[in-house]
């Protein structure tokens, strides 16, 4: 029999040791496991982004998708080719939106309309929208900064 | 008489000295060109700003085909004689239908540019401009006056007097006028206040050709003042939903009842400022208390529906700082930022909506405003959370490994100790020779 | 019978470890005052495992194309949890590697370790070292950011100079004329695939050299004190490595990877470009050589320098002859010192025209 004295300080050293290196595995652990884990969100990307699926645009209708951090309009043409644009109005920065009627981009804030090539129809807005290139890779469909 | 005949004469010297020395002259033959390229600075100048910058000249049109004359001749009593068509130079009141022989002529016109429009003299006679001329004044704008003479360029030329970005500076040529403007009975102050004004800033200082000029509002040829109705419809323009929004709204009634210029009554002519939440609402700066008086309807009307932009703004300064600060701090708010992008629209949506002066018009738009600041809020609470979670995760796992660092040290010295405490070994033999 | 116990059983039944447990059991490590040296190697060694770890959770996201791979270490760095943390870790742990590896090697180098019968120790060292810079160099490009596109396409511009090999170097590097797409693919597959099977050949003989022929002893000590590696100085190097992770973590927590902006070819080339700071001293040779010198390419001194340099750092266990005779002259000393002062000097002089453009 050892001193109890001993003992104890050994038994101490080994807990201390024993949980140290357990309290480590689980501090790499519980990282790991978060990063394995699949993430929640979609991607999403600044310079292309996937705007939607083949077919799920119909003809005449269109959808505001994120482009980093501003919107974006993908319109599917009455006549069937797809457009992207930038959905931010020239004028004050209003998201602008899609209006099957007159097939024509429609901004809400102040009456601005554009036509289907961005162009500015009547309104306040003084530019054109920003043209995005839409390219169809596969089923889905591509827009990215020209 | 004799002045002008000698006169003649002397010119008719010049051109044949000229002529022998410049022997080989091409096809067709202009006696006026060669002869008043020949004289003295005044009588140089009109053919010299007609060769460099003349639209007309450009396409392929001469002196004669204004002034008459004949140009073959180089005789300057033949090239000149009244009797054989010779106009000379208009004055002030002939000059609009010495243009408009070509200009408001559809058949000619369409030789040259089928684009022109050939209304113009018909407009101008609808005009301030030309009512008073037809009036006997002689002091107004004619088609010169804008255009100017030898040297007028297409509209579409950024150095024409009536290139977008100069109308303001060509009409204030004769609106600050004081001595000019005081026979008229006009103010002078229209230049200034423009140049001031949101529209003025953006065409003049900005370069921002959409933004609108005195013609936009006033017509070019036909420029006018707009009636009291008609302000809203000159405005509508470009301004098409606020003044949808307007004719809908119950102050539509009132200003044709009372005779008021719509949109002119808050905003002004040509001091339009930028407008401000400030003159929304009840406060010192606000227009409504102008004719709402505290009490009525439209003065609780007014409070409610600043105090609503008021809202979304608050919400938007709050979630902004809040993204602001997880930005500083090097964490990713793209998704914070688009919520507040859509946030911002709203905003704008709720101030375009006052014009519907009507509260329940505005308010779900506003509460829509306020959903996304909030959205934008929560997104960079989260950012911030995240980020001191971490500094604090990061700080645990530090003491963990402190903890291991204390445990292996205790355990090094422990067992050195009771190596010590053991007889010296003979050490092992090194491997290195 | 305890578990370990049991296991520890089942091995020794059935392998004959007696003989490696025996060899352990007896292998010292010299204690003197230069002993702290001892540990940069182990260090490294942690380094790189961390390195191998990090890589290998990286490559469950990233996505090797042109196209993608920056917008793949993006979503990596906002959507996946902790996927900040993984990268931060695996860009600070390999600077950090390089670090501690050219301390190892100064300290080698001062030390004189290199002194037979340890000649071919140096030599899969200083490989190792190169290799480590190969891995920095085609890491760099993988996220493919502005800053690394424009630093790669002038390193291998740099390869393009040099006499009948460099332009063949250089195509086979680029994967083409110009550095794009196939030059991702290629660095991927060099940076993932052929130079950790390199890496990993090596670092094993590298090892097991060290195993088998035990630390050496400099030539000015005397001291004939020694502790057992196993486990006193097994439990120091532990010490070591738990502190150089916390410095990992705490590097990354504090000052996290940044990813800056997608690299656009047509884009002009910023301004400022530079390589990473264990390139920075070549890159300011680079600079400092005249356009031409003696009727020769400047850039051709520079590489034909470097890589003399480079010839000259593999033979020194050959090189220092009075070493090898168990003396120390003052030459090596001061030669050496020169060269850590030049990389040293040169790198600073980088580091401060950046700043004071």
């Amino acid at each position: 029999m050892c001193p109890k004295e001993f003992v104890s300080r050994r038994a101490f050293l080994r807990y201390l040791l024993k949980g140290g290196v357990l309290a480590l595995f689980g501090a790499a652990f519980y990282p790991v496991a978060r990063y394995l884990a699949p993430p929640r969100l979609s991607e999403v990307t600044v310079s292309s982004v996937v705007a939607a699926k083949v077919g799920e645009l119909a003809t005449n209708t269109a959808r505001i998708f994120r482009f980093g951090n501003r919107p974006a309009i993908l319109v599917n043409t009455p006549y069937g080719d797809l457009r992207a644009f930038s959905a931010v109005c020239t004028h004050l920065n209003c998201t602008v939106q899609y209006n099957e009627e007159a097939s024509g981009i429609w901004c809400a804030c102040h009456n601005g309309k554009f036509d289907l090539n961005g162009q500015v129809v009547s309104g306040p807005p003084p530019r054109p929208l920003e043209a995005y290139q839409v390219h169809v890779r596969g089923d889905e469909i591509v827009v990215s900064k020209s | 008489m004799t002045c002008r005949r000698r006169f003649g004469w002397y010119l008719g010297f010049g051109c044949v000295v000229w002529m022998t020395a410049a022997s080989a002259a091409e096809p067709p033959p202009n006696s006026c060109l060669e002869c008043h390229h020949a004289m003295e600075e005044q009588t140089r100048g009109p053919a010299t700003l007609f060769l460099e910058s003349d639209v007309h000249g450009q396409r392929g049109l001469s002196c004669a085909d204004c002034h008459g004359g004949d140009p073959t001749s180089s005789d300057p009593m033949v090239a000149m004689d009244p009797s054989q068509g010779f106009l000379g130079k208009p004055t002030i009141a002939e000059t609009p239908q010495f243009c408009a022989r070509c200009h408001a002529d559809p058949a000619y016109m369409r030789k040259y540019n089928p684009n022109l429009p050939t209304d113009q003299y018909a407009k101008y006679l609808t005009s301030q401009h030309g009512k008073r001329l037809g009036q006997g004044e002689a002091d107004v704008a004619v088609c010169t006056s804008c255009h100017g003479v030898h040297g007028i360029r297409s509209k579409k030329d950024p150095l024409s007097p009536v290139f977008p970005t100069n109308i303001p500076g060509t009409c204030a040529s004769c609106h600050t006028d004081a001595e000019l403007m005081d026979r008229h009975g006009l103010p002078v102050n229209q230049h200034w206040e423009y140049s001031q004004s949101v529209h003025g800033q953006a065409l003049l200082f900005r370069g921002d050709r959409a933004a609108p000029h005195c013609a936009s509002c006033h017509g070019s040829h036909e420029a006018a003042r707009p009636g009291a109705i008609a302000v809203g419809n000159v405005c509508a323009q470009c301004h098409a939903l606020t003044r949808d929004l307007f004719a809908a709204s119950p102050h539509k009634a009132a200003h044709e009842s009372l005779g008021l210029p719509e949109c002119e009554v808050c905003h002004g002519n040509h001091l339009i400022r930028k407008p401000t939440d400030e003159m929304l609402g009840v406060g010192p700066d606000a227009v409504c208390i102008g004719c709402h008086e505290p009490g009525s309807a439209g003065y609780a009307s007014a409070q409610q529906m600043r105090e609503a932009v008021e809202r979304v703004k608050a919400q938007i300064a709050g979630a902004e700082a809040t993204v602001k600060q997880a930005g500083r701090l090097g964490m990713d708010v793209s998704e914070a930022e688009f919520e507040l992008r859509e946030a911002e629209t709203k905003l704008t949506q709720t101030r375009a909506y006052v014009h519907a002066f009507s509260p329940s018009a505005l308010q779900p738009i506003a509460e829509e405003g306020q959903r996304h600041a909030r959205a934008a809020e929560e997104h960079g609470v989260a950012a911030i959370h995240e980020f001191h979670f971490r500094r604090e995760g990061l700080w645990i796992t530090l003491a963990v490994l402190g903890l291991l660092i204390a445990g292996l040290l205790l355990w090094i010295r422990d067992l050195e100790r009771s190596d010590a405490a053991r007889p010296p070994t003979p050490p092992s033999p090194p491997a290195s020779p | 019978m305890r578990l370990q116990d049991r296991l520890a059983a089942f091995f020794r039944a059935r392998y004959q470890l007696g003989g490696l447990i025996e060899f352990t059991s007896h292998k010292t490590v010299p204690l003197h005052r230069h002993t702290i040296w001892y540990y940069w190697g182990g260090a490294t060694l942690l380094l790189i495992g961390v390195q191998i770890a990090s890589g290998l959770l990286l490559l469950l996201y990233y996505r090797p194309s042109a196209e993608t791979a920056f917008e793949s270490v993006r979503f990596l760095m906002t959507r996946v949890e902790f996927g900040w943390l993984v990268r931060s870790v695996h860009a600070w742990a390999a600077n950090l590697a390089i670090f501690s590896a050219m301390v190892h090697l100064a300290s080698t180098f001062f030390l004189k370790a290199y002194r037979p019968p340890r000649e071919l120790t140096w030599v899969s060292g200083v490989c190792l070292l190169f290799l480590l810079m190969g891995f920095g160099f085609t890491g760099y490009l993988l996220p493919w950011n502005t800053l690394a596109f424009f630093a790669t396409k002038v390193g291998t511009e740099i390869a393009g100079v040099v006499p009948y090999v460099g332009p063949l170097t250089q195509t086979l590097l680029r994967g083409g004329s110009d550095v794009g797409d196939l030059t991702l693919t290629r660095f991927f597959w060099l940076h993932i695939a052929v130079l950790p099977v390199g890496l990993l050949a090596l670092m094993g003989l590298h090892l097991f050299m060290i195993q088998l022929q035990g630390m050496s002893k400099p030539l000015s000590v005397k001291d004939e004190r020694s502790i057992p590696f196993f486990p006193n100085f097994f439990l120091r190097d532990l010490l070591v490595w738990v502190i150089v992770l916390g410095v990992i973590l705490g590097l990354a927590v504090y000052w996290p990877a940044t990813l800056g902006d997608k690299a656009d070819p047509f884009a002009p080339t910023p301004v400022g470009i530079q390589p990473e700071w264990y390139f920075l001293w070549m890159f300011q040779t680079l600079k400092l050589i005249p356009g031409h010198l003696f009727g020769i390419e400047g850039e051709l001194i520079a590489v034909a320098s470097t890589t003399a340099a480079a010839g000259l750092l593999v033979l020194v266990p050959w090189l220092d002859q009075p070493a090898r005779r168990g003396r120390s002259h003052w030459m090596v000393w001061a030669a050496g010192v020169l060269a850590m002062a030049y990389v040293i000097g040169t790198t600073g002089y980088a580091v401060w025209t950046s700043a004071h453009p």
